[in-house]
Order: C-alpha cells, then structure tokens, then sequence
C-alpha cells in the first residue's frame, strides 16, 4: 500500500516537472532570455519573441493546465485514488 | 441621446442586474457564506475567478501600460497568466481536498501551530487590504470619470451595491454577480478592440489584427509602429525592456508566484464539488482570463498607432518628424483631446510657442535625433499623455458610437467592483473563521458565525471605504506591493505543506518571516519606511536597484527564494512533524474523498 502511494506520488512529481520545465522554458526562455535572437523570425506581422511574449505563452498556458488535468485524472484512476463520481462527492471521512 | 445619458442607462441596467442577483442568492449556512456551497462547477467558477483577477488596473490600466513599456508590459501579460498554472498543479486541487473554508486553516492544520496560522493571517491581510485600498480608489475614478459624479460620491455608491450582495449573500452572491460582472466587462472591452482592429488593418481580430499589415498598405503594423516611434526618439517598441534581462525574468516571476498565492484567488477554488473540477477549474479561468488579456497588448499597440498618427500628421504623409507641417496644429485637435484635457489625463502645453503640437522623447539616448529636434526648434515634449488614456478614450480615438463609450463605462466598474468584493470574502473570513473562531471563541454556533461573518463583511467594506476615501499616500506603489508578500510569504509555505511531509512549525514560520522582511525592507528601502515620504533609505543598500539592478517591484521571488532556504535550514535542525500531519498530508495528495467542504475542526 505504501509502495503505491509512493509510485503514485513520484509520478505525480514527474508530470509536474515536465510541465513546470515547459511552462519555464516558453514563458522565461522563448519569451525573454532568447527573444532577442527569436525576433528575427517573422510570424506574418509579428517578431516571434514578441509574438511567445504578447500572445503565445497565454495560450500555451491554458494548454499546459488541459493537458495537466486530463493526464493527471488518468494517473488517478490508473493507482485507484480517483474520485468516485465527478458529480457526487463521497462522504467517506479519513 | 445625449453621451451622459447613454452612460447612465448602461451603468444602471448593470447595477440592476448586480442587485437583482443580490436577492436571489442569499446565504443561508456557513458553507453558502463561505464557499457558496461548494458547488460552483468549474466553467462557472472559472468565469467567477476570472472577474475576480482582472481588477480596474486590469481592464483600465494594463492596455496604457503595455502601449508605454512595448514588449517589456509582458512581463503583466505572461506574470497574471502564468500564475495560474502554479496554482492549477501545485495548489488549487490539494487545498480543495484538504476542505476547508479558509487558505491560513490549512496553515493552521498542516503546521499545527495558531502562531504559524497568525503569521499566515497577517501577511493574508496585509496584501488583501493594500490590494483593496487599489481598488476603491478605481471605483472612485471609474464613477467619476463616467458618470461625472466626485471621487466621494462614487466610493459610496460602489460601497452601497457591493453590500447588497457581499453582506447578505456571501462568496454565493459574489459567485454569480462575478459572472454578470465578467461578461460585462469583456463584453466592454473586446467591442471597441474589435473595431479599432477592424479600422486600422481590416482584420476585426485583434489577436490577430495584432501581426497584420496595415489596411491598404504592404507593411506590418508593428514593424510600422517600430519606424514611427523610434522616428520620435522612443525606444523600439517591439524589445524595449524594462531594465536588464534578469529583472525582467524576476519581475515576471513575482508577478507569476503572487498571483498564485493571492488568497482571494485560491478561494474560489475552494466553491468547486471536488478535486478533478478545482484542476479544469483553474483552465476555464485562464481561458476567460485570455480574452481580456490576448486583446490588450493589440489594444495597446493600435491605440498607440492612432495615438502618434493623430499628433503627428507627418508620419503617415511621409514628410520627416522634423519638417515643421508634420507636427498637428494645436488649434486643430480632435475633440477628444479636448474633453480629456478637462479631466487632467491629457496635457498640451506650447513650449516652443509654434502653435504645434511636438510629441517626443526628450529623454532620448539617441544624441543625434536630439541634436536634430534642437535644430527644428523643438524645446521638450509638450503633450503628457496618461496611460489610462488608452482603454478610456479609446472607443472616441477610434471615432465609435456613444453606445460604446457608455459600454466601456459599465465594465470599467464592473471590474472595479468584482474584485473588491472578492478581496473583501477573503478579509472578512479572515476575521470571523480564523481570528474570531479559529482563536478567540471556538465554541461559538454555526447560526452566531453566519451572523459574524456578515458583520465581519459588513465592518470590512466600511473600512476599505474609509481607504478609498482617504487613500494613504501610498496608495499607488500597494498594488505591486501585494504581489510581493504573496509570492515571499504566502505561496512558499502552501507548497511546503503539500510537497514537504517533513516541513515542520518551526521551519515555515521562519521560512514566511525571512521572506517577508527581505521583501519589505527592499520595498522600504525604495518607497519609505510603511510608505511614508522621506524615511527611503537606498543610500544604506548602495543606492536604487542596487541589488543586481533589481527593482522593487521584482523583489518577491527573490523573498520567496529566501524563504525557501531559510524553511529548509531551520528544518533541518528541528524535529520532525508529528505522526498524524505525515497523514495529513498523504490524504491531502489523494484525490479520492474530497467531501463537500466543512469548516468544523
């Protein structure tokens, strides 16, 4: 029982760090440290640093938090911790 | 239909609505006053959450802002946005699970210690109530310049509607009028965005009309307003940075951690059924969030278009700056400018007495663009332009009917209000669930804590009021101020609790002090001792910006770093926590049980 709760948790731990090193890498990375360099590409009207800046980290935000539910609601039902109906809480007490 | 009248009716419908809502969502246990009976759905709540973010500087301020700073306003953009995904996967589902009404409870449980709660109650307070006091002073300024109303006059009436529906119906009454609220205010900015992206490049996206080439010519927009904005000295619009790169990065950063540890904001996700809905929750409040927050930087950019080709003519007729007809004639200027004139956000003065209007950087780093505006007679920039200018005179810039002009009115308030009365919930739970009953009378009736947590509202709004009329002189500086103490105190001992079994009492308080003071005493050091004019002391740090040139607003997750170092140090030299908080706080990581939420300890 221990056990699973520990693999639970570490693979709980290694979703968080790809989406955390995602969500640091695009809005930090793309859209700040390497600008610069990134601005000499155009997307229609727009510089692409500017463009990660202004629009798209937003979008990939949104994204990265669909994508974190989705993934984490299957490692839940996988290790058995999921809720038992989204509509109708449990009462059980700990 | 006279402009006044327009106005008037929009913001009364508005009001009406609000009102109505009032009466139908009364609160009729703890748990509606709270939490309004945690069972807000998530697209709901995320519509709720949304117009609880986006304050009066959001919908009036950050457009002006970003049309100022280029590319260095993302740093609001990519900071209030980024925050959520902290929040999402490192807070939101875990606090939900845990059940609670209020963010110290968890504190207070995980940490079993009232001092580690009285210290998380504080820092709560303090970024609530210097974050308020923004926001009735734009209720005031959004009454006043509307509805042509005093300051005073509007700090009552927003005072007034908000108890209606704070007092009697709790976080249940805020809940749905945030959604009224939220469809207002996007209805109210998204409208004039579209028809101004329409106008200038014939795309009526603006997300879209951003990266366009302006209407019937072979030139992107932006790469044009680079050319015209350096042609005047500024910087290029497209990388102008706010200080150095690391500032930027730490600027964002703190505004990311603060917004992730605003306890007004982790609130709402404590009104969703369970755990999976408080995880979609947060995206659907990215997603509302979104559309406000991809328009502005296009409001900002086109507005600043519009803005330089009205003042100076020249540009678009292609003769240089520096040509005397290229600069508008003073006596020739639209209407707008005039009306705004009036209210002191716009400022014309003739240094040079040619009848023109130059508007320029006269703080150029360029020496040759001003060893050439000296030699077109130029003596200093004559137009002051404030950056809330943008939103509020946008929909007459762009030459719109009335009817949007009184619509931006109703949002502007909207905004204003949705927030207050969120930031007042989580003062007013403060008081009455964790001081009150958390505290000083434990025993007291589930009937006697609905009674005291209205009175608790009740006495809240009536003081944040009081602030708003007689703002301290600070008033401006609290906003950033409040970031910085969530993301130095706040956030930090969340996470510790739900991803450190061994964090233990002493390491968190510790952790949130440290933080805290290194983020105020920076703060000080710039703004004064508790803001009061004449005590700043930077000459004792080594002068402004002097750590690592970053500014006071980018100091928080520098604090918040500190307190993490410092909670790990002083865990390492205590005892563990007790048996039962390790399975405390196994159950809080397990989704499965997430129960309706009690506030019974």
């Amino acid at each position: 029982m221990a056990k699973k709760k520990r693999s639970y948790w570490s693979t709980t731990l290694r979703l968080l760090g790809i989406i955390l090193a995602i969500w640091a890498g695009v809005s930090l990375g793309l859209s700040i440290i390497l600008a610069p360099l990134l601005n000499h590409i155009m997307m229609g009207g727009y510089p692409l640093g500017f463009w990660f800046a202004q629009q798209g980290s937003i979008y990939l935000f949104i994204i990265l938090i669909f994508v974190y539910a989705k993934l984490m609601g299957r490692i839940d039902r996988k290790f058995d911790v999921h809720e038992e109906s989204e509509k109708k809480p449990s009462r059980n007490r700990r | 239909m006279s402009l006044q009248v327009a106005t008037y009716i929009a913001v009364g419908l508005s009001f009406l609505l609000y009102l109505g809502i009032a009466v139908w969502s009364r609160a009729k246990s703890t748990s509606d006053f709270y939490v309004a009976g945690a069972s807000v759905g998530p697209v709901v709540n995320g519509m709720a959450t949304a117009a609880d973010w986006m304050s009066a500087a959001s919908f009036i301020s950050m457009a002006g802002m970003i049309s100022n700073m280029g590319y260095g306003g993302s740093v609001f953009l990519m900071g209030w946005t980024g925050g959520f995904v902290l929040l999402a996967m490192l807070l939101a589902p875990y606090l939900r699970k845990f059940g609670k009404f209020t963010v110290s409870q968890f504190i207070r449980d995980r940490f079993y210690s009232k001092t580690a709660a009285a210290v998380a109650v504080l820092c709560l307070l303090v970024a609530s109530i210097t974050y308020i006091i923004g926001q009735m002073t734009g209720v005031g300024v959004a009454f006043s310049r509307f509805l042509g109303v005093s300051n005073d006059v509007g700090i009552y009436i927003g005072m007034a509607i908000v108890f209606a529906y704070a007092v009697f119906g709790g976080m249940k009454g805020i809940t749905y009028t945030q959604v009224a609220q939220y469809c207002v205010m996007t209805f109210a900015y998204v409208i004039p965005a579209i028809f101004i992206a329409f106008y200038l490049t014939g795309n009526p996206i603006p997300q879209l009309g951003l990266g366009a080439n302006l209407r019937g010519e072979n030139i992107a927009l932006l790469t044009r307003l680079d050319q015209v904005v350096t042609d005047l000295g500024f910087k290029e619009y497209t990388t102008a940075l706010p200080g150095s790169m690391l500032n930027m990065v730490l600027f964002t950063l703190t505004l990311m951690i603060g917004t992730a540890g605003l306890p007004h904001v982790i609130m709402r996700f404590f009104t969703v059924p369970n755990v999976a809905a408080a995880r979609r929750s947060a995206g659907w409040t990215l997603v509302f969030i979104a559309v406000l927050y991809t328009t502005a930087p296009a409001v900002g950019a086109m507005a600043k278009y519009n803005l330089h080709k009205t003042v100076t003519p020249g540009i678009e007729q292609n003769i240089g700056v520096f040509e005397p007809e290229a600069s508008l004639v003073g006596e020739e200027r639209p209407d707008w400018m005039k009306r705004w004139e009036k209210t002191g956000l716009l400022h014309w003065e003739d240094k040079n007495n040619d009848g023109r209007i130059q508007y320029y950087n006269d703080a150029s780093s360029d020496e040759e663009f001003l060893a050439n505006a000296q030699a077109a007679g130029w003596q200093g920039n004559e137009l002051s332009v404030n950056a809330d200018i943008i939103v509020l005179a946008n929909p007459e810039i762009a030459l719109l009917p009335f009817w949007v002009i009184a619509l931006v009115a109703a949002g502007g308030i909207a905004a204003a209000l949705s927030t207050a009365a969120g930031l007042l919930m989580a003062i007013s739970s403060a008081i009455s669930h964790d001081l009150i009953k958390g505290i000083f009378a434990p025993k007291i009736s589930e009937k006697s804590e609905l009674l005291t947590g209205k009175i608790s509202m009740a006495v809240s709004i009536i003081v944040a009021g009081w602030l708003g009329l007689n703002p301290p002189g600070f008033a401006a500086g609290t906003v950033a101020l409040a970031f910085g103490i969530a993301a130095s105190s706040l956030f930090p001992a969340l996470m510790m609790g739900v991803f450190f079994v061994k964090m233990n009492k002493e390491g968190v308080i510790a952790g949130m002090l440290a933080g805290l003071s290194v983020t105020l005493f920076y703060v000080f050091a710039h703004k004064g001792l508790f803001f009061i004019q004449g005590t700043q002391y930077t000459h004792l740090i080594g002068g402004p910006n002097s750590f690592f040139g970053i500014t006071p607003e980018a100091i928080g997750a520098v604090g918040a770093m500190v307190n993490f170092a410092v909670a790990f140090i002083v865990k390492r030299f205590t005892k563990n926590p007790p048996e039962h908080i390790q399975a405390l706080v196994e159950s809080v990581r397990s989704p499965r049980g997430a129960k309706a939420v009690k506030g019974a300890h």
